[in-house]
């Protein structure tokens, strides 16, 4: 019993450890393009989306019931660990990315390190393959799309109809109208990120034998996930926020606008339709078709090809830190300590690098972002595992 | 496996169907507020700004029926 309290704390802690850098990675989604048009000081635009995340927490608790929406299956044999080495691989590769300043879906290392460490632990009957594909592949694919497709479109007619109009008129209207939209977005995440460290917890404590099973989270999980990711959110993932509003293309206040509530429209309807998804990779989509839907507008694909990379390698990068990480796990108290150590250590050695080259609010908009230029030095994902 | 493409394709079409309707939505707003600058005579102004409001309700209602979805879920 002391054994399972132990981890179960653990896990605890770790999944709020998650939360956080799901906070401070995902600012960008909603904030990046209103910080780099101007039209919120970074400040105020990272302290405004860490209380709509906070707001959007207690919104919904739907999703937390299951911590994988039917990817796993959780009758196989989840148990902490799995939960545990999956939290540690997910943590270090939103780390990695966010040190890079790649917009990364934190989504996406959860499910990798969940499918990766169950796969290690229990074998390939504990994850549900067509489920991985038709939930989160199919989507990945999709989403970026439509939203870039819609953001495209929205921008084609935003400049089409204003272009005759009052110059001021237009620069307050879709200063708020960009502003509001990243407001949605920001409410959007608080509700599905949020639920989703909640899940995990709620989840682990079940398995504990602490909460009944089908329960649903208990108020002090939900408030610890909610403010922990508003803590993330207003410390604000610089970095990322660089790439996103500036590096990806030169993003007007109207291309703001359209680009968000592009992404908060997928982001809605597709939710509604049952269809979980990245909010990253929705967001970079709308920045992508508003940046190509300008007439004299640039994208810059080498950047944008960089985060496809970085996209198709998270599922496998913190699937494999899971599953290296539950192979550990599994020797015993040493094994979950050893773990707990090397995702600390990792994460304190990421940081230690971030300090070379400070990107904070102070710079994030004038500096000329490329991700290259961002990396210090180069750090694989399992590097900290294999130390 | 089974793939759900009608779902995938509904989706599809209603997020770009809603987001052009939105921004088309805000944009009438402001092109109403922008002749508004323009006009001087006190019933074209007045239906101008009630143009705009209605435009900017449109797409608060819009937004307001996301929040309705999350929160239903």
């Amino acid at each position: 019993m002391e054994h399972v309290s132990f981890l179960v704390t653990a896990v605890v802690i770790t999944a709020l450890a998650f939360d956080f850098t799901n906070g401070f990675h995902d600012t960008a989604n909603s904030m990046a393009t209103s910080i780099a048009t101007g039209a919120l000081r970074p400040k105020v635009a990272v302290a405004i989306s860490a209380v709509l995340n906070l707001a959007g927490a207690f919104i919904s608790v739907a999703v937390a019931k299951t911590i994988s929406g039917g990817i796993l299956d959780e009758k196989a044999g989840l148990k902490p660990q799995i939960v545990f080495a999956a939290l540690i691989g997910a943590i270090l590769w939103n780390l990695v990315t966010w040190l890079r300043g790649i917009p990364s879906s934190s989504s996406h290392a959860l499910y990798g390190g969940l499918i990766g460490a169950t796969l290690f632990a229990v074998g390939s009957h504990g994850v549900h393959f067509d489920v991985v594909m038709t939930k989160i592949i199919i989507p990945a694919v999709a989403s970026p799309v439509v939203a870039g497709l819609a953001a495209w479109a929205a921008t084609k007619l935003a400049y089409r109809m204003t272009r005759n109009g009052d110059e001021q008129v237009n620069r307050r209207g879709f200063k708020y109208g960009q502003v509001a939209s990243s407001m949605l977005v920001s409410v959007a995440h608080g509700t599905s990120d949020g639920q989703k460290t909640m899940g995990v917890i709620t989840l682990t404590l079940i398995t504990a034998g602490t909460l009944a099973p089908g329960s649903n989270p208990p108020l002090w999980v939900i408030l610890a996930a909610g403010v922990t990711m508003a803590l993330g959110t207003y410390i604000g993932g610089w970095r990322i926020i660089r790439t996103m509003g500036k590096g990806i293309s030169d993003i007007e206040p109207a291309q703001g606008f359209t680009a968000q509530s592009a992404a908060a429209t997928v982001i809605l309807t597709s939710s509604h339709m049952g269809f979980g998804l990245s909010t990253t990779h929705v967001c970079t989509g709308g920045i992508l078709g508003a940046g190509k839907g300008r007439a004299d507008g640039v994208v810059h694909w080498s950047t944008a090809r960089r985060l496809g990379y970085a996209w198709l390698l998270t599922l496998p990068a913190a699937g494999l830190v899971g599953g290296l990480g539950v192979l550990l796990a599994d020797q015993g108290v040493w094994g979950e300590i050893a773990l707990g150590a090397i995702g600390i250590g990792g994460a304190a050695w990421i940081y230690v690098l971030s300090r070379r080259q400070k990107v904070d609010a102070t710079n994030v908009v004038d500096a000329t972002p490329s991700i290259a230029e961002s990396a210090p030095t180069v750090v694989t994902p399992n590097a900290p595992v294999a130390a | 496996m089974k793939i759900n493409w009608s779902a995938l394709g509904s989706t599809f079409g209603m997020s770009l169907l809603i987001t052009v309707a939105v921004v088309g939505a805000f944009c009438l707003g402001m092109t109403a507020l922008s002749r508004r600058t323009r006009t001087t005579g006190g019933a074209a102004v007045a239906s101008l700004s009630a143009a705009a409001y209605v435009s900017f309700a449109l797409c608060a209602s819009a937004v307001g029926y996301g929040f309705y979805l999350i929160a239903h879920k």
